[in-house]
């Protein structure tokens, strides 16, 4: 038999154990969300993010050893991409229905994106490489860890700052959008998808499935836009 | 449910070849996304009722299921801030700065910008719902 020692030497190393803590923390973030009714402030994403790293810190576990187990469920951020084709497929009419409004309106978020988050990082210092790992930091992580790497930059710092991004936006976009009155779902879910990838996206369907839909469709056609904006602008501003 | 999951990790797969082979910037699962649209259009050109019926298929439920827990997905490379509190503590200010204001202006434009051009796309036409 285990002492609790060789015991919980064993459970620390097991991919099994940082796998079903990682879907634990989640099911408990998403409990807690929904007895704040939904609340934006309330995220489960960031609230789970809190829990998995309070853990990690406490037990002294290396990110690599939790990675073993949580990869399994990163995973599926690509499958999950692939399965927005499903409701683009349904709701086809509305989309083409609203197709030019979105292009000018990818096209300008992109840029403002991009371009406002260089801008203000320049002005209170940061230095260029972290300026670099900031650029494409509205696009969906792995494209966005795409992009860094191939600028030079450090690509984990970028994932950081796209996970930070998207709570935010997914925490401002709700206050924000009926503070400005706009009641267009679609013209919601659009922007939040722009700006703040899958997180926004995740945020847009708990809302209303036509935000949802736009959110994922501004999601893809955002980490198309940033990956060929991104190259251009670090190499004229920077 | 595993022909649906299936049908997901071809076209995701088929994406990162088209990707990586062409040398393409837009990211695999993209391409898979539209690889799968592409392939549901088709089908429902093919169909009688010109409509691809994936109402109640088992890619439906498998595609809204993995869309409602989006978020989950998110948190492996969210807890990797653990590595990184030590740039957290330098620049936190100045990156917090930025990315909610970058956001905040990025959520603005676009919403104006989309409620804009549908209003002038729309006008002169009857209202749609």
């Amino acid at each position: 038999m285990d002492t609790p020692f060789s015991l919980w030497v064993y459970l620390a190393t097991t991919p099994l154990t940082w796998l079903t803590l990682t879907i634990a923390a989640w099911l408990l973030a998403v409990r807690i969300a929904t007895l704040a009714k939904g609340h934006p402030v309330v995220n489960p994403v960031l609230i789970a993010i809190l829990l998995v790293g309070g853990l990690l810190i406490a037990t002294g576990t290396s990110y690599e050893t939790y990675f073993k187990g949580a990869q399994f469920v990163h995973f599926l951020l690509g499958p999950t991409t692939v399965a927005i084709a499903v409701p683009l497929y349904r709701n086809r009419a509305i989309v083409r229905r609203n197709l030019l409004p979105m292009l000018v309106a990818l096209v300008a978020g992109a840029l403002v994106a991009v371009t406002s988050a260089l801008a203000i990082g320049a002005v209170v210092g940061l230095p260029k490489d972290i300026l670099v790992a900031l650029a494409p930091k509205s696009v969906t992580a792995g494209v966005a860890m795409a992009i860094t790497e191939r600028l030079g930059g450090a690509p984990s710092v970028t994932a950081i700052l796209v996970i930070a991004t998207g709570i935010l936006g997914a925490i401002i976009v709700t206050p924000l959008m009926n503070a400005m009155r706009i009641t267009d779902y679609a013209a919601r879910g659009f922007s939040v998808g722009l700006a703040s990838h899958g997180i926004g996206t995740a945020r847009a369907f708990h809302v209303d499935p036509i935000a949802g839909l736009f959110a994922g469709i501004a999601m893809g056609l955002n980490a198309i836009v940033t990956s060929i904006l991104v190259p251009i602008i670090v190499h004229y501003c920077l | 449910m595993i022909q649906a999951i299936g049908i997901l990790l071809v076209c995701q797969l088929a994406g990162e070849i088209i990707a990586r082979g062409l040398g393409l910037s837009v990211p695999g699962p993209v391409i898979g996304l539209v690889l799968l649209f592409a392939g549901l259009v088709v089908l429902g050109a093919r169909s009688r009722s010109g409509e691809a019926r994936i109402e109640g298929s088992a890619l439906d439920s498998v595609s809204t299921g993995l869309l409602r827990e989006f978020g989950l997905f998110f948190i492996p490379a969210g807890a990797g801030v653990i590595q990184y509190l030590g740039l957290v503590t330098r620049y936190g200010l100045g990156l917090g700065l930025a990315l909610v204001v970058s956001t905040v202006l990025t959520l603005v434009v676009t919403v104006w910008v989309f409620i804009g051009v549908a209003k002038w796309t729309r006008s002169g036409r009857p209202p749609e719902a």
